[in-house]
């Protein structure tokens, strides 16, 4: 069930001119994916929603100077990257903690952290792993990873764009984007180790099922 | 493999995964699974989770409310083309 890749099939030249029906078809094309993205980073539909907006308002403004240097897409994935990071720190320097920097990983996400769950889940039954109890688990434990873990992750994983591509949206290296990637997926997979490996051990009985 | 092998090559398995390893490492990293069943688990886990995440995000969609009130702050609501509704006479 991979994301098929969109052909970008857009008149620059009628986006540019403020074409309006162009446009709609561009908001048609790309309005499920940048709200898709807004909401697995913000966490919240109220504020994906405005993430959303906001992305297709600044990207209608700024149609008439895109040079096409990137691809439509990255671009309009940039607006809106740009966009959940902005409201993040806007929620963050609004509480009280607003000491952390939204766009680097937090300390402790800085070193290669070692497995410490090494148990084998892998046989658990799909309908177990895709369970709404373990659907739920699954996006808190995306909650725990910085913002900056969290973009990579949702930008290469789950929209599927390429190292480059996401090395474009975020404005940072590829080495950059690999090793946050690293970070992130190996603290997910410790995370759910955690979970499906203590229902794999409740699972190994003698007579427990093997699939 | 000792396990400072294993530590060392932890860093690499996100790459390994993605096969975007140079042939070499590639070769080390195969030969190191044959011998290391902790680091098979890691291995096969780390895939796991990564394809539960992409089987489980969903088709990319926005909720019908939301598109349109999309629409409507785009000032592109001749453009939405579900029923109408009279909401719309507002904009």
């Amino acid at each position: 069930m991979n994301q098929e890749k969109r052909v970008e099939e857009f008149s620059l030249e009628a986006l540019r001119a403020g074409n309006k029906a162009e446009f709609a078809r561009l908001v048609e094309a790309y309005s499920g994916v940048i709200y898709r993205l807004a909401l697995k980073v913000v966490e919240d539909p109220q504020d994906a929603e405005d993430v959303l907006q906001e992305t297709f308002i600044k990207a209608y403004r700024a149609l008439p100077n895109f040079d096409g240097r990137s691809s439509l897409s990255t671009w309009l994935y940039r607006i809106a990257t740009n966009e959940a990071l902005m409201t993040l720190r806007r929620r963050k320097s609004a509480s009280v903690a607003n000491t952390i920097s939204i766009e680097e990983p937090s300390p402790n996400e800085e070193n290669e952290q070692e497995p410490i769950q090494i148990v084998d889940w892998c046989c658990l039954p799909e309908t177990e792993m895709m369970s709404t109890e373990a659907r739920a688990y699954m996006e808190k434990a995306i909650e725990t990873l910085s913002p900056a873990l969290r973009t990579v992750f949702l930008l290469r994983d789950i929209e599927g764009l390429s190292t480059q591509e996401t090395a474009e949206v975020l404005n940072v290296s590829e080495v950059v984007v690999k090793t946050r990637l690293s970070r992130a997926r190996m603290r997910l997979r410790e995370l759910l180790s955690e979970y499906f490996g203590e229902r794999a051990a409740r699972r190994s009985t003698p007579e427990g099922e093997n699939s | 493999m000792s396990h400072q092998n294993c530590r060392h090559l932890l860093g690499s398995l996100s790459d390994y995964v993605d096969g975007e390893l140079a042939d070499e490492v590639c070769a080390e990293i195969d030969r190191h699974l044959e011998e290391c069943e902790n680091c098979r688990i890691v291995v096969d886990s780390l895939r796991k989770t990564i394809y539960l995440y992409k089987v489980t995000s969903g088709p990319p969609s926005v909720p019908e409310e939301v598109r349109q009130r999309l629409y409507l702050s785009l000032d592109l609501e001749e453009f939405i083309e579900r029923k109408a509704n009279s909401e719309m006479g507002k904009a």
